[in-house]
């Protein structure tokens, strides 16, 4: 009994324990990240990857995302004989919730699971502990370029499948459905408002840093072994899709 | 100098170094010597603080390292210069970008002079047609031998080599014995190899240490260490099973 007890003590203990190391991570990498020098050149480099890497998977299930809210909208709208709505209520599902979530699903399954695969695969073969056998300190070098990048380019992806996901709204309420091109735009010019765009972005400006966070959090600290780096990179993902989740829904309450 | 004292060190319950004492002289390349997993390379991490001891001091020029703080640790670090197992360069850059690496990170040297240093280095380690390659692109051999540059390129006080012929033909591995050997008598540097390579590594040692259950067993130069008459250098050095060393 004592011996139970005590094992669910060690548990807790070894979980926020685990906790404050993630944040402590987090903050030496952002606190580095200002420090001289700049690592300007490597920051573009990751905005590129993390953005080629992407795009096209971003863009692929925008445009699918878009026509079945085109389809599922035009439905529901039509009990009320307000098809002429569907512009208007694709642009604030999109843009307030399913772009910044999808998208940062999307990231995370192509991009992140990538990062975490890569310095996984640094730390079994010593490549960490060659910088900082170098005096260069790895989190500066690898993670802070990365997370600064993830800032950056999740929104930009984000807007991405926000454009794709209306244009595939529209070929189908428009191409084949029967709304009519000037109430798709003109509803949806009427009831979107500036918060509902300042919403979207600053969640995934959020999922930007928890991707880029947790992700290379998981491959920093992989166990030095091949079975290590493929546990890292699945912890990432799954924990880095349950964080968005939980995260969206703080940031849904409080913004809305 | 470099002073280990009492230094222990586990893993998860596993204990690795159980009390090691050892003292490496200066200018003088010492070689560590022991089985597979018996852990020379957490001693060698220990020395340049990538890992901390759990108990014990490490004395470089009398400063005791497992006492810094991080950034002391990064000037402590900028006197070494290491070999890794496995090379550890860094596979998203070529060659040529990895051996240069730490001049265009940590000096304001000149770009040009950046390139000639590395081309020169690259030359002595014959790889001087190689610097466009990335490491996935060489055989093991080459990468070992532009680690070894990359180590030597800032001129370090001390240098760690972990196993530089490991996995390497005769020829090659006598090859980068001598490259150790020339180099060290041009810059004077302290070497600490860890090597399996015997007795062959023996010629360019002017010490060979024996790690065995977690502490050192012997600190003497080669020659007498190979007429050691102590049980566990006898089985170490004839391969045999039986014997005090405990092997998995
Ligand atoms: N970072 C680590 N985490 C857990 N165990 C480790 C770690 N590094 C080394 N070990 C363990 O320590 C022992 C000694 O390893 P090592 O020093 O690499 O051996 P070797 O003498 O062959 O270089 C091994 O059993 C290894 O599993
Ligand atoms: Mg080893």
């Amino acid at each position: 009994m004592v011996s139970f007890l005590g094992r669910i003590g060690r548990f807790a203990i070894d979980q926020i324990a685990g906790m404050g190391r993630m944040f402590l991570f987090l903050v030496s990498a952002i606190l580095l990240a200002f420090r001289r020098p700049a690592k300007l050149r490597l920051i573009v480099y990751h905005i590129k990857t993390i953005g080629v890497d992407s795009l096209s998977v971003v863009a692929l299930s925008g445009f699918f995302t878009g026509m079945v809210m085109g389809f599922q909208g035009y439905y529901s709208l039509r009990k009320f004989n307000a098809e002429s709505w569907l512009g208007s209520a694709t642009a604030l599902g999109l843009l307030r919730e399913l772009g910044p979530v999808l998208s940062a699903f999307m990231v995370t399954g192509r991009t992140g699971s990538a990062m975490a695969a890569e310095l996984g695969t640094m730390r079994a073969t010593e490549q960490i502990d060659a910088l900082y056998s170098m005096a260069i300190n790895p989190i500066k070098y690898l993670v802070s370029p990365r997370i600064i990048a993830g800032l950056i380019a999740m929104p930009l992806l984000t807007a991405i499948f926000n454009v794709i996901g209306i244009f595939g709204s529209y070929v189908v309420g428009v191409g084949m459905l029967s709304v009519s091109s000037g109430s798709f735009f003109s509803g949806m010019e009427n009831s979107v408002v500036f918060h509902d765009v300042y919403s979207g972005i600053t969640k995934s400006v959020c999922f930007g840093l928890i991707i880029t966070w947790i992700c290379c959090y998981k491959g920093f600290h992989a166990s030095p072994m091949a079975t290590g780096v493929s546990q890292a990179t699945t912890e990432s993902v799954v924990l880095s899709f349950v964080l968005i989740l939980v995260w969206d829904y703080f940031l849904t309450s409080i913004m809305l | 100098m470099i002073r280990v004292a009492n230094l222990h060190k586990s893993f998860r319950g596993q204990k690795v170094l159980k009390g090691v004492n050892i003292e490496f002289a200066r200018g003088k390349i010492t070689t560590i010597v022991g089985t597979s997993g018996c852990g020379k390379t957490v001693l060698l991490k220990h020395l340049n603080a990538l890992l901390l001891p759990d108990k014990g001091e490490i004395f470089i020029d009398s400063v005791d390292i497992s006492k810094l703080r991080q950034k002391e640790l990064y000037q402590i670090r900028a006197k070494f210069g290491v070999l890794f197992q496995g090379a550890a360069l860094l596979d998203s850059m070529s060659v040529f970008e990895n051996v240069g690496f730490p001049l265009r990170e940590k000096t304001k040297m000149k770009e040009s002079n950046i390139k000639k240093k590395v081309a020169d280095r690259l030359e002595q380690v014959g790889l001087g047609e190689m610097g466009h390659k990335l490491p996935a692109e060489l055989s093991g051999g080459m990468r070992k031998r532009a680690g070894l540059a990359r180590a030597l390129i800032m001129d370090p006080e001390i240098v760690l080599f972990d196993e530089p012929t490991t996995g390497l033909d005769p020829v090659l591995a006598t090859s980068i014995h001598q490259l150790i050997a020339r180099t060290q008598e041009a810059f004077g540097f302290t070497g600490i190899i860890v090597s399996h390579t015997i007795p062959q590594v023996f010629e360019i040692s002017d010490y060979v240490a024996m790690l065995a259950n977690g502490v050192v067993e012997e600190l003497t130069p080669p020659e007498v260490f190979c007429s050691s008459q102590n049980p566990i250098v006898q089985q170490f050095i004839h391969g045999k099973t039986e014997g005090p060393i405990q092997v998995l």
